[in-house]
């Protein structure tokens, strides 16, 4: 007989695994479901630690045993150890923390917290670790702080681990936690010892005082003398993994040294030694070893800076880097992207290396290398790794394509040094891979393509070509490269011109021979190509009216072929094909002002518009959410909000259409709420608008003041009438520079904005003495990153020494931190230290920007930390 | 910290799952569902860590069985490999040479063992000795209950001859 037939509840799990299909096992189950509710009717109790068993393996094949919660209940609260035992094991499985039930087991919790059976003191211990609430642990702490100090050491080390859990769900109770958790470090019980250090840790992480206290040389030294003696210990059987003594108990250490280390000079010298010699002698030959030299690699990495060690630690990644074991060199990756920080050098020297991990077999170390090269991309080297990933993206597996387009797309956008690189680039993106290219960004192209006015020739027929080569294989151009067929018949119909007489032909070029018969074959094929979409369609029908003008000879082929759309199912096109086929029939002598080239599209715009898609928020919030400094001062709002409220009711339409066209210019939010004219949104909207306006105009210093100053003094609301009277015919005379600004606007001037848009200075921190403040812009044709210029002034009587200002971001953000102007801070506002950062929104135009910041300075020679968040940025960094 | 462990069989079958954070059942069997798609599907040469929802997932497959450990990115995943080792030691010298079926027809077993390895998510425990003598002292503790049980009954089957 097997082995396994032995426990009592092996006729279910037989019958059920006798199954032959999905029902026959269901129905097996229901009719057990039903023995064992019947059973829990008649509160049987000899079955009931079998009918808990069978529930469990029910509960695993994912069906709902709801009905038998209240027995682990019972099972837990009847006296003898088999009963608690599967009780409790019920109680971990099929509950979890969020259900109210759990609230009843408190009390029997708490008994059995206090049992005179150890095992029994266990049971309870495990439980409460794995699923307690907050609620609970409140309760329950003073039990388990005094469970620290049992005699048997199999009791202490799972009351540690549930303290974790404790202070985790109540952070309040950390402190209560640190003396008995000392007193754990000084153990020899390798269990209470694991987890006395990673209770430290844990407590170290929630509680400043708790790290202070276990900085000092009393703690720190016994530590590294624990570690030392680990490292240096005799064969141990009971604790051996390949020749090494526990390395769980060199990585747990290793740990607690990684957090009291970090920030802290004095300690970070204390473990020097032992972090050498760890770095040094340990085996690399076996999994535990390589699990050791990570987190020695890793804890070398975060304390504070010693040049001999990072080395080391630098040396073991290159190691790593070329191991052939795919672990090894994932998590080698993993760690070069923390390097990257520490030593930007060092880790481009593996840069190779790390570009044909890129090109791994394995999906885990492909993601990993990806990131990695992402980081490492710099002006120097943008041309040579942008050729090796496209290259590789002709190769590479489907799935992993869309991530590599937008990496590379963000990398050459980011970095291109020249316009003509960027286009080339981009084209061959979209040609490998144009179904994984974002609508943004080859909307981005069109708008950059638009700016090089000396390449349009150039680049129009670079597109032709890349169309014409895979015209052949033409049912997988639709699939695949949409959204370089759309960018392709843009630029045929506002440069065709340009493509057939070969106008601004670059020396570079292969020269090239295109009638106007074939620049309209490859507009016809888009449009009629049945995978065509509708804005691939659409695209191709306004493209068609513009050749039809610039194309006299072909004009009666192009009015055959809009014609053809007459039909349409689809609303859009039928009325364009409409509409069109008159202008080329009937009003020959508009046609041409009417298709004339597209003004060159403002980058400044677009890529505010590409913010603007932020969520209605903006608009649906009450008026006072403007993004003002430090969010103070609302009120002010109000004198704005009237003007516009006045104005919108004594003349609704000019007003609201007024709003509009601000907001068009300015490109802010046009979301459909705040467009419509008449609804309540648009004068809101308006005042953020006159806002941004305001601030733009105003000097960045003003922006120190609080808002209600702006608004309310007399030239600045002078200004913003300006504002709506520059909107009439007839602009005034005054606030010159709001003029000049809609002026800029005025679409038949060809002025490429290159600054990208104004954004509001904000306060980012202030306190009684200090006022950090942010001044914003973006480089051009970079809509995802923003520079900000921050300005540290001190208003109190006293110098500010050793300053150092740290922000930390969200995911989606990068931030990278120039050095400071300098690290002291004059007294009483005389001088400033400025700082230029610059965040890339990965998330742009979804997510406003959002910081963490922490300060700290010496004043009079006494440590100072202050901390903030900055949740007041313009909304659409 | 380990968030979760999930046993899984090659064909997809759970044979055990530990939740140390809170999930709804619903989540669960999606959080199951999802991550053996992506397990069992892996070739044998590959690394044995997967990025999930901004978590790691650290695998080892024995035989026909997949032992996977969720835990947070910074955690050192080499470790858990260790930990996962570990654990299929003492399951090994437990069950004398340990096959899929024993923790099928004894899940409860491997419970209780992992409970001896693992609370909160953190590891409790290195020495395998100490493991197996805690989990022998708790059997036979249920053992000694079962036999008073059953000479208690005897007697009182006697005495109502």
């Amino acid at each position: 007989m097997g082995r396994w037939r032995s426990p009592f509840f092996a006729d279910m799990i037989r019958s059920i695994r006798a199954c032959k299909t999905a029902a026959e096992e269901r129905a097996v189950v229901r009719k057990e479901c039903a023995a064992i509710r019947a059973a829990i009717n008649e509160n049987d109790q000899d079955y009931r630690h079998r009918n808990l068993a069978k529930l469990m393996f029910i509960h695993m094949l994912g069906y709902p045993t709801h009905f038998g919660q209240m027995e682990c209940l019972k099972s837990i609260a009847s006296a003898g150890f088999p009963e608690k035992r599967i009780g409790y094991l019920g109680l971990m499985l099929l509950l979890d923390e969020r259900q109210e039930v759990l609230m009843l087991v408190t009390n029997s919790l708490k008994q059995d917290l206090n049992h005179t059976n150890q095992y029994i003191v266990g049971l309870a211990l495990c439980a409460l670790g794995n699923i307690c609430s907050a609620e609970m642990a409140r309760d329950l702490a003073p039990e388990v702080e005094r469970l620290l100090q049992f005699r048997d050491p199999n009791i202490r080390k799972k009351a540690a681990l549930c303290s974790i859990r404790i202070i985790k769900k109540v952070p309040d109770l950390a402190e209560n936690f640190i003396n008995p958790a000392a007193a754990l470090l000084k153990e020899k019980h390798h269990g209470v010892l694991i987890t006395g250090i990673q209770l430290v840790t844990d407590i170290c992480k929630v509680s400043t005082e708790a790290l202070e206290f276990f900085r000092k040389p009393k703690c720190l030294d016994g530590l590294v003398k624990t570690l030392r003696d680990v490292v240096n210990s005799p064969y141990a059987p009971e604790y051996d993994i390949a020749g090494i003594t526990d390395p769980f108990l060199h990585i747990r250490l290793l740990k607690l040294l990684h957090v009291l280390g970090q920030g802290d000079a004095d300690a970070s010298d204390c473990m020097n030694d032992i972090l050498a010699q760890v770095a040094t002698k340990t085996e690399s030959n076996k999994n535990a070893g390589n699990a050791i030299l990570y987190e020695c690699v890793e804890t070398i990495m975060s304390i504070e800076d010693n040049g001999g060690l990072r080395v080391l630690a630098i040396n073991i990644l290159g190691r790593f880097l070329s191991n052939r074991d795919n672990n090894i060199r994932y998590v080698a990756l993993n760690m070069l992207m923390k390097a990257i920080t520490v030593d930007a050098q060092a880790v481009q020297r593996h840069r190779a290396t790390i570009l044909e991990c890129v090109k791994d077999l394995d999906a885990s170390i492909r993601k990993r290398a990806l990131e990695l090269v992402y980081l490492l991309v710099n002006e120097s080297n943008v041309k040579p790794l942008t050729k090796e990933l496209i290259d590789y993206l002709e190769i590479s597996d489907q799935e992993f394509k869309g991530d590599l387009t937008a990496k590379i797309c963000s990398m050459v956008e980011k970095f291109s040094p020249d316009k003509i690189w960027y286009i080339d680039q981009m084209l061959k993106v979209l040609s490998e891979a144009g179904n994984f290219v974002k609508d943004e960004v080859w909307h981005a192209l069109i708008v950059v393509i638009s700016n090089a006015s000396d390449l349009h020739g150039y680049t129009v027929r670079a597109l032709y070509r890349a169309v014409q080569t895979s015209i052949e294989q033409i049912v997988l151009m639709f699939l695949h490269q949409e959204s370089l067929v759309r960018v392709a018949i843009w630029c045929i119909g506002e440069y065709g011109d340009m493509l057939v007489n070969n106008v601004g032909v670059l020396n570079i070029e292969d020269p090239i021979t295109v009638t106007e018969s074939d620049a309209v074959d490859v507009v016809e094929i888009a449009i009629k190509h049945h995978s065509s979409d509708i804005t691939t369609k659409a695209m191709a029908m306004v493209a068609l009216l513009k050749l039809s003008s610039r194309f006299p000879s072909c004009s009666e082929r192009i009015r055959d072929i809009i014609v053809q759309n007459k039909g349409s199912l689809v609303l859009e096109l039928q009325q364009r094909s409409i509409e069109f086929n008159s202008i080329v029939e009937k009003h020959q002598n508009i046609r041409s002002t009417l298709v004339e080239r597209m003004p060159v599209l403002d980058e400044a715009t677009f890529s505010g518009r590409r913010a603007g898609s932020l969520p209605a928020t903006v608009s649906t919030s009450s008026g006072t959410s403007l993004n003002l400094p430090n969010g103070v001062a609302k009120p002010a709002a109000a004198p704005l909000v009237d003007l516009l409220d006045l104005s919108s009711d004594d003349a609704p339409v000019p007003s609201s259409s007024g709003n509009d066209f601000l907001q068009d210019l300015l490109g802010v939010d046009v979301s459909p709420a705040s467009v419509q004219p008449g609804t309540s949104q648009a004068p809101k909207a308006g005042t953020d608008v006159l806002l941004d306006l305001l601030s733009i105009g105003s000097p960045p210093v003003q922006n120190n003041s609080t808002p209600s100053d702006i608004l309310s003094s007399s030239q600045d609301n002078k200004s913003s009438v300006a504002i709506l009277d520059g909107l009439s015919p007839a602009p005034s005379g005054g606030a010159a520079s709001m003029i000049d600004l809609l002026d800029g606007f005025v679409p038949n001037s060809p002025k490429p904005e290159d600054n990208g848009p104004a954004y509001p200075s904000i306060v980012a921190f202030e306190s009684s003495s200090l006022i950090l403040t942010f001044n914003f812009s973006k480089p051009p044709g970079n809509p995802q990153t923003t520079l900000i210029q921050a300005t540290f002034t001190n208003l109190s009587p006293n110098v500010y020494t050793d300053f150092v200002f740290q922000a930390a971001v969200p995911k989606f953000l990068q931030l990278h931190l120039d050095p400071a102007s300098g690290n002291t801070l004059p007294a009483s506002g005389n001088g400033s230290i400025t700082q230029t950062l610059r965040v890339t929104n990965s998330q742009h135009g979804k997510k406003p920007l959002v910081m963490r910041t922490r300060i700290a300075y010496k004043l009079n020679n006494r440590d100072v930390l202050e901390e903030g968040q900055i949740n007041n940025f313009p909304r659409d960094l | 910290m380990i968030h979760f462990v999930l046993l899984i069989s090659r064909q997809g079958k759970v044979r055990l799952t530990k939740w140390y954070s809170p999930y709804t059942q619903k989540e669960r069997s999606k959080v199951i569902r999802e991550l053996s798609g992506v397990i069992l599907t892996r070739g044998p040469k590959l690394c044995n860590f997967v990025e999930w929802r901004g978590y790691k997932v650290v695998y080892k497959r024995y035989a026909s069985l997949y032992f996977c450990m969720c835990v947070d990115q910074e955690d050192n995943e080499l470790e858990i490999l260790e930990i996962i080792h570990h654990y299929v030691e003492i399951l090994d010298r437990y069950f004398g040479s340990v096959c899929e079926l024993d923790l099928i027809f004894n899940f409860h077993k491997a419970y209780y063992i992992l409970d001896e390895i693992l609370i909160a998510g953190e590891l409790q425990e290195s020495s395998k000795k100490t493991v197996a003598r805690l989990i022998a002292a708790q059997d036979s503790l249920v053992e000694t209950a079962k036999e008073q049980a059953s000479s208690i009954s005897n007697i009182i089957a006697q005495a109502t001859k």
